[in-house]
């Protein structure tokens, strides 16, 4: 799907805790998330530890928005 | 002397326990355990050891996972190593590929697989180790197992090379020196093969280079701050009462769903909003379905200024079991849509 909508020229980031996965199918700019069931947010900690992981994960999506690449690029978070 | 084999699955086939168990630490276990059984009759030999972990562990903490492993079987006389068969499960070929190449890169030992065609697995480990092509489902586990423990047989017993042509493993790229039956010189086939290029007949390359489709790269967002974003998933997040009947698993339908004006997604004890992800432990995802699509977090920065705007709608579908080719058509449509509503920018979640 990732790969769809990047075709159209639309700028798009993948967060996915699969990573090596989101890499062979072939997304571009990709950032981690903590696990399968749960990409942001882990049910066994705090409400705010939960919000600070989301906030930040897609803050640094955002980022990976923002930057220019030459292929394929985890971003570090 | 007899051949050693090690097994492994994962925490499903070794009996552990399904999604609630997914999280289970890997463990390496004396003699054959849970579905290692299908690869033990037609496997010449003695299966020393069976290792079990959970597919949401090895994804989560793979080089954890791997290290562990790898330091219970340094002590461990084995000659071969079975990973599988995996099937359509993404999660699990991810996982039998992992610690499929680190067994073969620390112990020097030939591992085996089995996974289906769509298994995202095949293209991120066909070069390491040898998979098989196998069944969507367990209900081929007897064939896949039988296949595995067969060509397994042959590699500690035969002399190669073992063809992927000739064996019917997934191609791993590999060249091989070797003289062919017919012994036709080299020169010889190229212009046979060059005669047929220029009569437009069909000819085979003896070297195919592999394709890898990858898209252009879009280019970066000027200004975040006037962009329009959206948001889409293919963790199978929906309204409570599923209004497109999208299909838990092999999904062929999407939905699209209205979130304006909302701060966060609400859960399903609200009546809002719950995952029909079959692929893995939904109990996160309907306390809180902005652990999956984060709304709430959006929103933030959209009150911050950072982003300008987020589209009325969110995007959902189920990415287990789907194929790629179903996954391409759905993305071209959502992005049809995407881009008559004016979306310059995505967030995609997955799971």
């Amino acid at each position: 799907m990732v790969k769809e909508i990047e075709r159209t020229g639309i700028t798009v980031v993948q967060m996915a805790n699969l990573i090596p996965v989101a890499k062979t199918v072939g997304a571009n700019r990709m950032v981690p998330t903590i696990s399968i069931p749960y990409p942001l947010g882990d049910p066994k900690t705090s409400e705010e530890e939960q919000w600070e992981v989301r906030y930040h994960r897609v803050g640094i999506a955002l980022d990976a928005l923002e930057t220019e690449i030459e292929e394929q690029t985890v971003f570090a978070v | 002397m007899s051949n050693k084999a090690v097994v492994y699955i994962n925490q499903f086939f070794g009996q552990i326990g399904g999604e609630e168990a997914a999280d289970h630490e890997p463990e390496v276990r004396d003699g054959v355990a849970g579905a290692a059984q299908a690869i033990a009759p037609n496997f010449d030999g003695e299966i020393v050891k069976t290792v079990i972990c959970g597919d949401n562990y090895m994804s989560s903490n793979q080089d954890k996972a791997v290290a562990k492993i790898l330091g219970e079987l340094e002590d461990v006389d084995f000659d071969i190593f079975f990973a599988g068969p995996a099937f359509q499960a993404g999660r699990y070929g991810n996982a039998c590929g992992a610690i499929g190449k680190a067994v073969k890169e620390e112990f020097n030992v030939p591992v085996v697989s089995s996974m289906n065609v769509e298994n995202p697995g095949v293209d991120m480990f066909k070069k390491h180790i040898y998979i098989f092509p196998g069944g969507h489902s367990a209900a081929k586990m007897r064939d896949d197992a039988k296949k595995m423990a067969e060509f397994g047989n042959k590699l500690l017993n035969e002399e190669g090379p073992f063809l992927a042509e000739e064996e019917g493993f997934y191609k791993r790229g590999i060249r091989h020196q070797y003289f062919l039956p017919d012994e036709t010189p080299a020169a010889d086939r190229a212009i046979d093969m060059l005669l047929k290029k220029i009569n437009g007949e069909e000819y085979q390359s003896e070297l195919p280079i592999p394709e890898q489709d990858l898209v252009e790269i879009a280019p970066a967002i000027q200004d975040l701050s006037s962009t329009k974003i959206a948001l889409v998933t293919s963790g199978g997040i929906v309204p409570v009462e599923n209004p497109d009947k999208i299909q838990s698993a092999s999904a062929t339908r999407w939905g699209k769903y209205n979130i304006a004006g909302q701060d966060k997604l609400e859960n399903r004890a609200s009546n809002k909003y719950k995952t029909i992800h079959a692929g893995y432990d939904p109990a996160a995802a309907d306390a809180d379905p902005n652990r999956v699509v984060p709304l709430d977090a959006l929103r933030k920065y959209q009150e911050e200024g950072r982003i300008g705007e987020i589209h009325d709608y969110f995007y959902s579908t189920v990415g287990t079991g789907t194929t790629e080719g179903e996954a391409a058509r759905m993305g071209a449509e959502i992005a049809g849509e995407l881009l008559e509503a004016n979306v310059q920018a995505v967030i995609l979640t997955s799971t």
